[in-house]
């Protein structure tokens, strides 16, 4: 019997693990995938937003400009790659001016500091990239970029420091009301709680419909991205968004925490809550829509590209949908964006509502910080050899376009939760994810997995199920 | 600071040849870093045979070939440290490396020479939508696992690009018993040796598709299959030409690279067609003290070309370290006409060698053509060609004599008949 299952391991289902940690009670997260950080979360524009385009009042607009402000204190604490780097939004017609100034407005009335509209060239003389049709530009100085990634393994890590459970591979079937909560079926058997807060991105709706009278519909709304190499990182120092439209936010033009450029993202509903495929004409769109604003794109030093599914939530007066919906059942459901800059004060007034519901007292013993794993890259010759000399696989390297390192790799494997796979080291490490995209690396970090693992090469795979990824040995059909 | 005569970082058959040519022309104390476990680069993965044919007159496999050249480094007492990378070389030639055994070090060398390779092109330099799964990988990679490490990549294969690395591994593939259900390449020809295309390819009944490509990838967790199409001959998917095939592999042979992150990193010149560093005759780069040769500077064909490249720069590097001068007066050489680079783009006609060898590529294939070499409105020289195809690297050869006093750039092209 659980106090308290939280359904997915993506950044809210984490932060929410996380804010709970600190309380005396069983808590356990649920997780179809293979590991933290597999959905959404891993796929999306990697930015804080600011919190100026969410309507006054509405859940996006309070999480958001809540979570932008706990960023940087969690940054600190959790040790994960985050810079305010600040973001414009781009205003290409004169006739489009009073839309920028409503935004802007909009902003203010959000709580959003600092705020304020530049000329065309004012823009251009903080972003030298930019259109020479760009006429005027919203200024936000508190937008920041983030690395998803770490931002939930480093809740993920620390929920887990401080007692959570976390079961992977364990998909919800389904869910019941019993006397004194509820009964999750998966997979792997069933889970008795107390309370559940549902953290599912674009499976949210299945569960919440299942014990909830108020039914919902999650549309998932495609995102596809591409990612260019580091030798463009410096193409624009901030978050470049256009004038948003219907479908949102647009697509934005940004660097990233590690140094590449991000272009993206298209906004498409599907009928798929798995298609995380690309299309030719996603791409193409990205890349031509983001032309718009830094024209004289680089294309040819895409390194990769990719798609993420938003959870979008069908209905009037689209917001997140927080809350108790029924007795011990918490919603953090349609976690669109802002849902990345949200998730920190989504999980902590998920958390509170938990510990406030089972009157749960703090943990005397409470971790409140975490280490990440080192960034070699970052530190002085000296600090790299104490490094070295603590452990000589430091000294290793083993993805030559990230300069990721033997030591770096085994230490994302050996932490709880651990890497298991391919995806689970890149993402952890950033090996694989460089201009080679692998083609080096990938064989000498299965090697690493296998030997840590303590399991065969063929039994490995790029993100855990069936992706395996090889067939056997050689010589074998002989 | 440890101090080295020459540093060659990369002990493939690039470095091999220009340590052992920098040794044997006098120098004392050379030094080769290698990222990898052993030496010998990528050619300890090409188990295949096809290669010396011209630096031995008989065709050897890539181990045996690289076996030729390392057995020549201990007697010749070239200091080797393996599993160490590179991660900068400074303007003073202070060379920062790290590895398991010395951890992270700083040497100091009178002379570099560049000899990192090249790498593959990904999946995500074509853009190739789709999803990304499992099963995915570049020729050299899976090349890699079957020939070095004894693992298969998958039982039902496509390869996309029809590079030789695509070529040996469809029937490398092959004989492990995989099936190879196609070879589609973008163009309308190969980018491959011819030999290959026969040996690899029309001997193991595999459909080569030319104009053909990748436009859909399918299969959540491990592949399913792709959908290829025809293209036009601005290389765009015409609509209504997709054809599925099913398979759980698919391998990248869509072009090499030269890796030159360091040489960026030290603000060498780059060739912007090449990939690799601006050189002159003597493979010198636009630092001084720093010589580049072999894939890092241009992806070869052959490694003998590689080896016999590699020789000139260790031996340039050699007669820097010993206080060789080289000439005042440098002109430009470039390719024009259906001639996409030369290597060297320099020449120091003061102290160029009396016959130069310069290699090129072609942009297309041609026949019934001459290459022909300009100096303004004067033609050096003329050399008839039969085939020219852009797989294949071609050369020349300028006579230093034949270079007017007044040059100031001197121009490779191809002719029609």
């Amino acid at each position: 019997m659980y106090d308290v299952v939280i359904v997915g391991a993506g950044v809210v289902g984490c932060a929410a693990a996380r804010y709970l940690s600190r309380y005396q009670l069983r808590v356990c997260v649920l997780e179809k995938a293979e590991d933290v950080c597999c959905g959404t979360s891993k796929a999306n524009s990697a930015i804080v937003h600011a919190g100026f385009d969410a309507v006054p009042g509405s859940n996006k607009a309070k999480y958001n400009v809540r979570g932008n402000a706990m960023m940087e204190g969690l940054s600190r604490e959790l040790d994960f790659p985050f810079r305010r780097n600040g973001s414009l939004v781009l205003c290409f017609q004169q006739g489009d001016i009073p839309r920028l100034e409503a935004l802007c407005e909009n902003g203010a009335k959000n709580g959003v500091p600092g705020l304020q509209i530049l000329t065309g060239d004012e823009a251009r003389a903080l972003e030298p990239a930019l259109s020479d049709s760009v006429v005027a530009a919203l200024w936000a100085p508190s937008g920041g970029i983030v690395c998803p990634f770490n931002l939930t393994y480093a809740l993920a890590e620390n929920a887990a420091a401080n007692g959570v459970e976390f079961f992977f591979d364990t998909e919800v079937q389904s869910v019941s009301h019993t006397d004194s909560g509820f009964l999750l079926k998966t997979g792997k058997g069933s889970f008795e709680t107390r309370l559940v807060i549902n953290a599912a991105g674009v499976m949210s709706d299945l569960l919440h419909n299942q014990v909830c009278a108020e039914q919902v519909n999650i549309v998932p709304r495609r995102g596809q991205y591409c990612l260019f190499d580091k030798c463009d990182g410096n193409l624009v120092s901030r978050t470049i968004f256009q004038l948003p439209g219907k479908m949102g936010k647009g697509v934005l033009v940004t660097p990233t925490v590690h140094g590449n450029l991000l272009v993206g993202p298209t906004a498409e509903d599907i009928p798929e809550r798995d298609g995380t495929n690309t299309t030719a004409a996603g791409l193409e769109t990205a890349l031509s829509t983001a032309a718009l604003s830094v024209p004289n794109l680089p294309v040819r030093d895409v390194i990769t590209s990719f798609a993420g599914l938003r959870a979008h939530i069908v209905r009037e007066n689209v917001d997140f949908l927080v809350g108790e919906s029924v007795e011990g059942w918490f919603d953090l459901c349609g976690i669109e964006s802002p849902g990345l800059s949200a998730a920190p004060a989504l999980g902590q007034d998920a958390a509170d509502w938990a510990a406030g519901k089972l009157q749960a007292a703090e943990k005397a013993d409470f971790i409140p910080t975490r280490k990440g794993i080192v960034d070699l890259r970052a530190l002085s010759m000296e600090e790299r050899r104490e490094y070295i000399a603590q452990d000589a696989a430091y000294g290793n390297i083993i993805c030559r376009c990230e300069e990721i390192s033997e030591g770096e790799i085994v230490d994302a494997i050996r932490r709880v939760p651990g890497a298991k796979s391919l995806d689970g080291v890149k993402r952890r490490t950033r090996a694989g994810m460089g201009r080679c995209q692998g083609g080096f690396c990938a064989p000498r970090v299965m090697e690493i997995l296998s030997r840590e693992l303590g399991v065969s090469p063929t039994e490995l795979t790029k993100s855990g199920g069936a992706s395996r990824l090889l067939s056997g040995k050689t010589k074998e059909v002989f | 600071m440890e101090r080295f005569d020459i540093i060659v970082i990369g002990g493939g058959p690039a470095g091999l040849a220009a340590a052992i040519a920098a040794k044997k022309r006098g120098t004392e104390r050379v030094l080769i870093l290698e990222r990898d476990r052993e030496l010998g680069g990528i050619l300890n993965q090409c188990i295949h045979s096809g290669f010396g044919l011209h630096t031995f007159g008989k065709e050897l496999t890539g181990p045996e070939y690289a076996a030729a050249f390392i057995e020549q480094i201990v007697p010749l007492g070239i200091q080797v440290r393996l599993n160490t990378m590179v991660l900068d070389i400074s303007q003073e030639l202070v060379v920062t490396c790290t590895s398991r055994a010395n951890g992270l070090e700083q040497l100091r060398a009178d002379a570099v020479v560049l000899a990192m390779g090249c790498r593959e092109r990904s999946r995500g330099a074509l853009n190739i939508p789709g999803f990304r799964c499992a099963g995915i990988y570049s020729a050299g990679a899976a090349q890699r696992l079957v020939n070095m490490e004894g693992l298969m990549p998958g039982r039902e294969a496509v390869i996309l690009g029809s590079g030789d690395i695509g070529l040996i591994m469809a029937r490398r593939m092959t004989m492990e018993g995989a099936k190879v259900k196609a070879v589609a390449e973008v163009l309308p020809y190969s980018g491959g040796l011819k030999r290959n295309i026969v040996q690899c390819l029309d001997d193991f009944d595999i459909p080569l598709k030319l104009s053909h490509t990748v436009v859909d990838i399918h299969g959540r967790e491990r592949l399913e299959g792709v959908t290829i199409a025809e293209v036009d001959a601005a290389r765009k998917p015409i609509p209504g030409t997709e054809e599925y095939i099913s398979c759980d592999t698919l391998l990248l042979s869509v072009g090499l690279l030269p890796e030159n992150e360091l040489t960026r990193a030290a603000g060498i010149e780059i060739d912007r067609v090449t990939g690799g560093p601006v050189v002159s005759d003597d493979f010198s780069t636009s630092l001084p003290g720093v010589f580049a040769c072999g894939n890092v500077l241009h992806v070869h064909d052959l490694v003998d070309f590689v080896s016999r490249e590699a020789e000139r720069a260790g031996e340039s590097a050699a007669e820097y370290v010993l206080g060789k001068q080289k000439g005042q007066r440098e002109i430009a050489l470039r390719g024009t006409g259906g001639v996409r680079y030369t290597v060297p783009q320099r020449i120091c006609v003061d102290s160029m060698p009396d016959s130069l060898t310069v290699r090129f590529r072609v942009a297309e294939p041609m026949r019934d053509r001459s290459i022909a070499v300009y100096c303004g409105k004067q033609r050096l020289l003329q050399k008839k060609k039969r085939v020219l195809a852009p797989g294949e690297m071609e050369f020349v050869i300028i006579k230093r004599d034949s270079i007017p006093a007044d040059a100031k750039e001197i121009v490779v092209c191809i002719e029609e008949d």
